[in-house]
């Protein structure tokens, strides 16, 4: 490839050089051998990849000069204090902490769970006691939305993360919280958690990403996968709220199975440059993906969110919405694709991207798209972006209402439509919260 | 006791002049109503009056308590004591009136001061009781799909949950049936006393059956050309506004 020649390996790798990758390699060498052999492969093609160009469509609107890997060095263990960092917990059926891959706070699952059959735990422990449970769904569905570089980076050092698994017709009432911490200046982490429902199962898991500080420049390459047995039900909420200077990188592969149905709500507040491609497969009839999410960015934040929903059998249905809320002079990307198969009749797919500009020197760009190879389908996408209404904002205002909080409470306005799908009052807090200090930092 | 004093305001709407000198005091305890056809500056008076950006004042002064107004933004204006209950009261979706109302609270409070959340709901609950308006009405989106009857009974309950001083009540009675007027003018009867002034904007004199001011005037093409007791709303409901036009003509003849 001339543009791989053209270029030195230092430039292609940045900070995550061979010698960095077999300081990572001798870390986790006490895992499976499958999974260093994916390891090596995944580093091989992350080396070998080109960085995104101008050109490339999956790149479009996309600030390419921000995405630097130089600077950046795997994060020292950090002595956490748990205790501080409770209080953004939930009341759950089990809690991880793990702060710069290490795990450092475990509120492990009733016994009652376990002896029924349900696992949460720490990946590196599931890949060592669950090596081909865990073979059969880690990083198992391909990059398909442009990162491959960083996908493939994400899987060569992803250290630790959590797992769940939720055997056949086991249902969780309580959520499950998995909460990962970047500590340190220059810390590069990799996130992962990984859900297996069985058949019939119902689980509900909580991912936060946090920053111990605010202004420490950090890299963040995470990743999830969701996979949605016959007629599980999941509920995946995740909080993304990396310190202000960080680079963050999302991927998410989603797939559902007959008469399943996933929900997923994503809230990104974090972050200089954040980019979370979410990719669901609706694999037999019956099967549902719920794919939500709420953008909250201020200052100079840039938030880049490309989808695919695709649907390979017939009767399968799939509901987008992503709203983004932008003040100051951030900029929001949306480039959404809804492929229907062939053989996928009575589709039913619906991918909505609806953004309020709050400010005049914001910038939001929208690019929806629909493949569609069957005849007999509903599918519809749609993009908007409105300033905030002047009249709804008087009003507010000629109840005493100052402009600032005015705008906070057409924000939560604006959300409610995603907020009110979740049911769990605490989580909903939590997110409430998050995108509330968005204001109170402005 | 508080005085709110308009002294020879001129309102316009970008370039146009909409107000053209209206000079009116209304001390608290008062009913005045305003009166006159679409189009003589009536709303314009209220919104400018409350704040509203659009409308530029061009000359004149609008003080509360002696302190001008003019400079203060919509909502200091509102803290200050000032009320504006809407024509056409704006639809926010998923904003609860609950939630609403409790920033508006909030609003009044100083940094730090925490609300009572028991004690505003009680009180909430008490003027929902009071005004006959159901206790599920709170958790809905703030006159989202509102027919215009609940609209008008939610600025009401607005109104008498943050006590202002001085109500702007802009053409309340438009798109109202009788019974939804009634219920309406009675929750300003019960709110009336010498804690409120009232300006009430209105077209018709319908409405001045069931809240019968104490001042009735008269706008007329940016002006208020007439004043009088309650027995002026009945003349003109008598006669029209044409007996209006024919005294002004008469007069500048």
């Amino acid at each position: 490839m001339p543009t791989v020649a053209t270029k030195s390996p230092a430039t292609l790798t940045g900070s995550f050089t061979p010698e960095a990758f077999a300081a990572h390699l001798a870390r986790v060498a006490h895992l499976p051998a499958w999974w260093l052999d994916r390891k090596r492969a995944a580093y091989a093609r992350f080396a070998a990849l080109p960085f995104p160009k101008r050109t490339d469509e999956g790149w479009r609107f996309a600030s390419l000069g921000g995405l630097t890997l130089d600077g950046f060095a795997p994060p020292a263990t950090v002595d956490f204090k748990q205790t501080a960092h409770r209080e953004i917990g939930v009341t759950g059926a089990g809690t991880l902490l793990l702060a710069n891959h290490k795990l450092v706070f475990h509120e492990p699952i009733s016994p009652g769970l376990a002896a029924r059959g349900l696992i949460f735990d720490t990946l590196q422990n599931a890949l060592l006691q669950h090596s081909e449970l865990v073979r059969a769904h880690l990083l198992t569905q391909p990059s398909k939305l442009g990162s491959e570089k960083f996908a493939a980076l994400h899987e060569a050092f992803l250290e630790d993360g959590a797992f769940i698994y939720v055997p056949k017709n086991l249902e969780v009432e309580l959520p499950l919280g998995v909460f990962h911490y970047a500590a340190g200046a220059g810390a590069a982490v990799f996130p992962h958690t990984l859900i297996v429902a069985d058949d019939h199962a119902k689980v509900t898991i909580a991912d936060f990403f946090r920053s111990s500080h605010e202004a420490e420049v950090q890299f963040a390459c995470g990743g999830n996968d969701i996979h949605v047995g016959h007629g599980a039900n999941v509920t995946y909420v995740a909080m993304q709220d990396w310190s202000r200077e960080s680079l963050s990188f999302q991927f998410n592969a989603t797939v559902v199975r007959r008469d399943a149905r996933v929900l997923s709500v994503n809230l990104h507040s974090g972050a200089r440059q954040a980019r979370h491609e979410s990719f669901s497969q609706l694999q037999a009839p019956g099967a549902h993906s719920e794919m939500l999410a709420l953008t909250i960015a201020h200052g100079t934040q840039e938030f880049d969110q490309r989808t695919l929903q695709i649907h390979q059998a017939p009767n399968t249905s799939s509901n987008l919405l992503y709203k983004n809320a932008l003040l100051d002079q951030t900029r929001t990307i949306f480039s959404g694709l809804i492929v229907v198969d062939p053989d996928a009749q009575k589709t039913d797919a619906y991918q909505s991207n609806r953004n309020l500009m709050l400010s005049s020197d914001a910038e939001a760009n929208s690019l929806p798209g629909l493949e569609i190879q069957a005849n007999d389908v509903r599918c519809s996408h749609g993009a908007t972006s409105a300033r905030i209404d002047a009249e709804q904002e008087f009003y507010l205002q000629s109840r005493g209402i100052a402009k600032p909080q005015a705008d906070e409470l057409l924000v939560f306005g604006f959300f409610e439509e995603v907020l009110s799908q979740i049911q769990n009052q605490e989580l909903h807090d939590q997110l409430a919260a998050i995108i509330r200090r968005k204001f109170k930092d402005n | 006791m508080s005085l709110l004093e308009i002294k020879d305001l001129h309102i316009s709407i970008g370039d146009k002049p909409i107000v053209k000198g209206v000079t009116l005091t209304i001390k608290q305890g008062e009913v005045h109503a305003i009166m006159g056809p679409n189009g003589t500056g009536k709303s314009t008076l209220a919104k400018a009056i409350a704040g509203h950006p659009d409308y530029i004042i061009t000359d004149g002064e609008v003080l509360l308590d002696s302190r001008s107004v003019l400079a203060m933004q919509a909502d200091e204006r509102a803290r200050a004591g000032m009320f504006l209950a809407f024509q056409y009261p704006s639809e926010i979706p998923g904003v609860s009136i609950a939630n609403f109302l409790r920033a508006a609270v909030q609003s009044r409070m100083t940094e730090g001061e925490e609300l009572d959340a028991a004690g505003y709901y009680k009180r909430l609950y008490a003027k929902m009781d009071m005004l006959k308006i159901d206790r599920k009405f709170t958790a809905r989106s703030v006159n989202e799909g509102f027919s215009g009857g609940e609209k008008k009974r939610c600025e009401i309950l607005q109104m008498a949950i943050l006590e202002p001083k001085f109500a702007l009540m802009d053409e309340t009675d438009s798109g109202l049936d009788i019974d939804a007027l009634r219920i309406v003018a009675d929750g300003v009867n019960t709110m009336r006393g010498p804690g409120l002034g009232v300006l009430l904007i209105t077209h018709y004199q319908r409405l001045l059956d069931y809240i019968v001011p104490d001042y009735v005037h008269v706008m007329w093409d940016g002006r208020l050309v007439k004043s009088g007791d309650k027995s002026l709303a009945l003349e003109l409901e008598a006669k029209g506004y044409d007996w209006v036009k024919k005294e002004l003509a008469a007069a500048t003849v």
